[in-house]
């Protein structure tokens, strides 16, 4: 049995002796991205020239594929094969597991006429070129019985239901609570469907070792799942599915699960003897992967004069895929945020026949926070209060939810150090007083709180002859900086410096790590190695003292000290490399590993931030413009003050997109996404983002794992849109609670106010 | 994209012959073609590309205005100190343009020439009598956010896309071409580009095989000059409007298959009429759908505050 108290003894991250732990270092795989040579899934070298698969998705949202032509394009220069439904080579049906503990079961492509939502790949063609087999690939004539389909989500709220297995949350009596409230507000926000539009489209590589080992590169967050997944489509041993995905041009949950570029890739390899390459399009990302999907929220917040919450509720509609599970939990974050007696959350879901909804960086939190985070502006407004002092005066002394006490929680730390460095105290509570030059310019803050989690991982880590240190994980870096946290760690653990240090990752052969998401990825991967490094430790230390060519021969392993790369009892030393050289030329491996501490649940673990924003908004146009934003976060231990900053100001900029920017409507009639390219779906660019910054707090985290670190990775999209929001109204008093924030919305509302 | 040929123009004549073959179109910057191309929305057997003509420079014309080459690129034509300094406006729509990647690679004959961005005639699965005649329009009564309220026709409520043929527009030019006989011509920019009627496939009135050879502005009309444009995001964002002006000539963009000459704004203002109302007159002839009202309030301020900077500009007052 695991417990935090196991974790309270020290370790050298903690210790941090090189000073390595905390340090802006920069990214272990940096050059190689900057010079165009880190080998993403598509531009692996396979061992013989690769073919090139195109796949062709579905032009009606639900029905049937009555009739398909491929004559055209198997005629067609250079293509090699041309599947549909009904010459795919046959798979297992969807969800097979062969072997029942794998994590993921199969995943057919083209299995039926079926066609479930629009964009759904139905054909498939592989050329010589990726020219020929494009060309082809417009040659593919499809006849369809449509079927009705049902995408309307505003206009199904009235089909919602209670997501399976799931109830609301009430605490006290809310209806009575808010009734008897003397301040009340009762206000509804909608968010819009969202791609991911990660800089790499999904693609895989594949090709087979003889007719039962399959090696497929591809680009997933997850790696075991995928190489699951993939085995149980093969209908072949999970071992025998060589996974890697070893660079990632962004995930942000879209890449939590595979698609079916990595089935077709690894089957028509396996029909062609031949390395297999199909990348999605970015016109094929928006349908064929998952969105974050459209959110419908009520919030509803009594208070007394003095400000102090009496009763919150937080209700969200979302929507799913018809056969699918996913729920957008925008209210789950309120459970956490704030005192209130009287609460009640949750969530309501419709099934339609759009494409599948999944996790999108911050699920929950990145649309739950655009609702409650304004409606708390509002109602300070209300009260007369300034909105950083009624989060103040809300602030719980325990999980308001579950009453459990905080394993950490520098909330009011983080509201006040930011209203400090901001210079929040020049915010003019009435709207629409300041201007510079054709703007009107406001200022608007926000709190943001994201879940921390720990799972289980495993880590290997080697010495070799050189004194090397080498980590391998089969865990995955989208671009967040998991490199360079573990090399860090590494580093430490073994007093090595950097460059003495290897990093393998993304590879389903390499000890199994849960790889990316949920801003768990740096905690548990990060744990896992430090385990592998102390028992590296140990092996060394054992290694030294019972070596008689060892200065240190005899001595006591317990005292052995690792620092720039000499191991040492007090003033008998040798450099690693020389003990390894000579006591263990092959090199030395071993294995640690991390496991959830089974009182872990008896805190509430959050991560925590307070965003501030100031917009300018054109009185004219009704453009707005971000002109500095300020976040300050309280996370655990930073392991990487670069790479953890950039994760949050990433964040902070999803946030403005979310509120000023992006959204993907839906053309009822067809069933389809109406913004397809990265032209027509607005995400913020440079020119978008003024002045930015993100401060972390000192804090450590000792409830959190053996490291007292946190992760980063959602916590700045947390709030970040509602402070830009809030910023607006401060700017020009009107509030659009209908996300984005577009001029045209703005305009309206400032046409009605006169302006 | 499909398989095509491709050969590189000796000249602008042998380019325009050149054309005469089925399927031929010309190419310089690429920079929307070869996306149409990707997408299977065009698929032109031959490429004749004319980027390398020596066709891009910027030279004063006697009368005091500029001759631009086609081939010259945004960029240039955008940083050219002459330019700057006669056409300051022309310069502010190029760089309200596209993002700098593309305004290197983006000539002025093509921007002139470059189609909708309107969603539905980007997704080949939607109809769309523009890139398949007969097949309807899918924006009609879709997501027509950004539609046409000017010129538009139940076959086709697209708008242009080019900032710089507003200002163009606004300015009076005029495109040179080459035709296919090898005969030149002189057409207004305001007369290059068609209303869609039934026809929103032929969107120019340039015949087959017709290069575009230099762009003319005229002489700077007295009175200041500016371009605002309104859009989802502060660059690399096609507008949801924009104003050009230049004395007292007024052109619209987003708002109409073509940069849309403000006729009835401009007789108003000759008449005395203030801005508001020089606007409001031409808008009285807008037919929005919807979904695009906005843009009818949101071109009746822009163009009073643009209106506004160019005075202001006239008066040595600068941009605001």
């Amino acid at each position: 049995m695991s417990s935090v108290s196991d974790w309270e003894a020290p370790n050298p991250v903690k210790d941090n002796r090189g000073g390595l732990i905390g340090k802006g270092v920069d990214r272990y795989e940096g050059p190689l991205k900057v010079t165009g040579t880190a080998p993403y899934a598509y531009e692996v070298q396979p061992p013989s020239p690769p073919a090139y698969g195109v796949m062709v998705g579905a032009a009606i949202a639900r029905g049937r594929i009555t009739a398909v032509d491929i004559a055209a394009a198997e005629a067609s220069p250079g293509v090699l094969l041309a599947w549909t439904h009904m010459n795919a080579p046959a798979q297992p049906p969807r969800g097979t597991k062969g072997h029942p503990r794998s994590t993921q079961g199969s995943k057919p492509a083209l299995e039926s006429d079926r066609v479930a939502y629009f964009g759904q790949p139905v054909a498939f063609v592989v050329a010589d070129t990726l020219e020929n087999a494009v060309a082809a690939s417009h040659l593919i004539r499809l006849s369809y019985a449509a079927e009705g389909h049902d995408v309307a989500f505003h206009e199904r709220l009235d089909a919602a239901g209670q997501p399976p297995g799931e109830q609301d949350v009430e605490i006290g009596d809310f209806d009575a609570g808010f009734a008897a409230s003397e301040v009340r507000l009762d206000e509804t926000w909608t968010t819009p469907l969202q791609n991911h539009c990660q800089m790499e489209p999904c693609a895989s590589l594949a090709w087979w070792e003889g007719p039962d080992r399959c090696v497929a590169h591809t680009s997933v967050q997850m790696v075991k799942p995928a190489q699951h997944g993939l085995a149980e489509t093969l209908g072949i041993g999970r071992d025998d599915v060589h996974l890697l995905t070893r660079y990632i041009g962004g995930g942000f949950g879209g890449k939590g699960q595979t698609y079916d570029d990595l089935t077709l890739a690894a089957l028509a390899a396996r029909a062609l003897g031949r390395p297999v390459k199909v990348a999605f399009t970015r016109q094929q990302m928006m349908h064929g992967t998952i969105h974050r999907p459209a959110t419908v929220q009520r919030v509803r917040l009594g208070a007394g004069r003095d400000g102090r919450l009496n009763a919150m509720s937080m209700m969200t509609w979302t929507h799913c895929h018809r056969d699918g599970a996913f729920t957008e939990h925008a209210s789950n974050f309120a459970r956490s945020l704030y005192a209130a007696p009287n609460r009640l959350t949750g969530h309501r879901l419709v099934k339609l026949d759009l494409p599948h909804a999944g996790a999108m960086r911050a699920p929950g939190e990145a649309s739950g926070t655009l609702s409650l985070e304004c409606a708390m502006d509002e109602l300070a407004e209300q009260l007369g209060l300034d909105p950083v002092e009624l989060r103040i005066r809300n602030e719980p002394e325990v999980d308001p939810e579950n009453g459990r006490p905080f394993s950490q929680r520098q909330l009011v730390r983080c509201l006040r150090e930011g209203a400090q460095l901001f210079g929040w105290d020049r915010r003019l509570p009435t709207p629409g007083q300041v201007r510079d030059g054709r703007w009107l310019v406001g200022l608007g803050m926000a709190a943001a709180i994201r879940g921390n989690f720990l799972l289980p991982a495993k880590c290997s880590f080697s010495v070799d002859a050189d004194g090397v240190i080498t980590v391998r994980q089969g865990m995955t870096d989208i671009g967040t900086g998991t490199y360079t946290v573990l090399a860090q760690i590494a580093a430490e653990t073994l007093g090595v410096p950097l460059g003495q240090v290897k990093v393998e990752i993304g590879d389903s052969e390499l000890p199994p790590a849960p790889g990316s998401g949920g801003q768990f990825g740096a905690a548990t991967a990060g744990s896992a190695a430090l385990m592998a490094g102390m028992n590296l430790r140990r092996a060394i230390a054992d290694l030294a003292t019972g070596d008689p060519g060892s200065p240190l021969h005899a001595g006591d392993p317990g005292d052995v000290t690792f620092q720039d790369g000499v191991v040492a009892i007090e003033n008998r030393s040798e450099t690693l490399s020389d003990l390894i050289r000579r006591a263990a030329p092959e090199g030395l491996t071993v294995e640690g590993e991390i496991r959830p501490a089974q009182d872990a649940q008896k805190w509430s673990q959050q991560t925590y931030g307070a965003h501030y924003c100031e917009v300018g908004v054109d009185p004219v146009t009704g453009e707005v413009r971000v002109r500095r934003m300020l976040g300050v976060f309280a996370a655990g231990r930073i392991i990487n003050a670069k790479t953890a900053r950039s994760q949050l100001t990433g964040g902070m900029i999803w946030g403005v997109g979310s509120a000023l920017h992006e959204g993907n409507p839906v053309d009822p009639r067809y069933g389809s996404l109406v913004n397809q390219d990265l032209a027509q779906y607005v995400l913020p660019v440079q020119a978008d983002i003024g002045e930015l910054d993100a401060i972390m707090l000192d804090e450590v985290d000792d409830k959190a794992n053996p490291m007292g670190i946190k992760g980063v990775g959602e916590l700045g999209n947390s709030g970040a849109g509602a402070a830009v929001a809030n910023a607006v109204y401060n700017a020009c008093g009107v509030r659009v609670r209908d996300y984005p924030i577009t001029p045209d919305r703005l305009l309206a509302g400032l046409i009605a106010k006169g302006m | 994209m499909r398989p095509f040929t491709y050969e590189r123009a000796a000249s602008a004549a042998a380019a325009v012959e050149a054309a005469q073959a089925p399927g031929a179109r010309f190419i310089a910057g690429g920079t929307n073609l070869l996306d149409l191309m990707k997408l299977d929305i065009e698929a032109p057997a031959h490429l004749i590309d004319v980027g390398r003509l020596p066709m891009a420079g910027i030279e004063a014309t006697d009368e005091g205005g500029l001759r631009i080459g086609a081939m010259a690129t945004n960029t240039a034509v955008a940083s050219d100190p002459l330019v700057r300094a006669r056409f300051p406006m022309l310069s502010e729509a190029i760089v309200a343009g596209g993002s700098p990647q593309l305004r290197n690679k983006a000539r002025v004959g093509g921007n002139l020439l470059q189609r909708t961005r309107c969603a539905y005639f980007y997704d080949p699965t939607k109809p769309c009598n523009k890139r398949q005649p007969g097949s309807g329009c899918g924006a009609l009564e879709g997501l027509n956010r950004n539609a046409a309220i000017f010129g538009a026709s139940p076959s086709c409520v697209a708008t242009h896309p080019s900032d710089m043929a507003v200002a163009l527009t606004a300015l009076d030019a005029r495109v040179e071409t080459l035709t296919a006989g090898g005969g030149a011509r002189s057409i207004p920019v305001a007369d290059l580009h068609r209303a869609p009627g039934d026809t929103p496939h032929l969107e120019t009135a340039l015949d087959d095989g017709e290069l575009i050879t230099a762009v003319v502005v005229p002489p700077a009309p007295t009175g200041g000059q500016a371009y605002r444009k309104v859009r989802d995001r502060a660059s690399y964002a096609g507008g949801l409007a924009s104003v050009a002006v230049a004395g007292g000539r007024l052109a619209l963009g987003m708002v109409a298959l073509k940069p849309w000459r403000a006729t009835a704004a401009e007789a108003a203002l000759v008449d005395g009429a203030d801005p508001a109302e020089a606007i409001g007159r031409e808008l009285a002839g807008a037919s929005p759908l919807g979904r695009n009202d906005f843009k009818v309030p949101l071109v009746a301020r822009l163009a009073v505050a643009t209106m506004a900077e160019a005075r202001a500009a006239a008066n040595g007052g600068g941009q605001g």
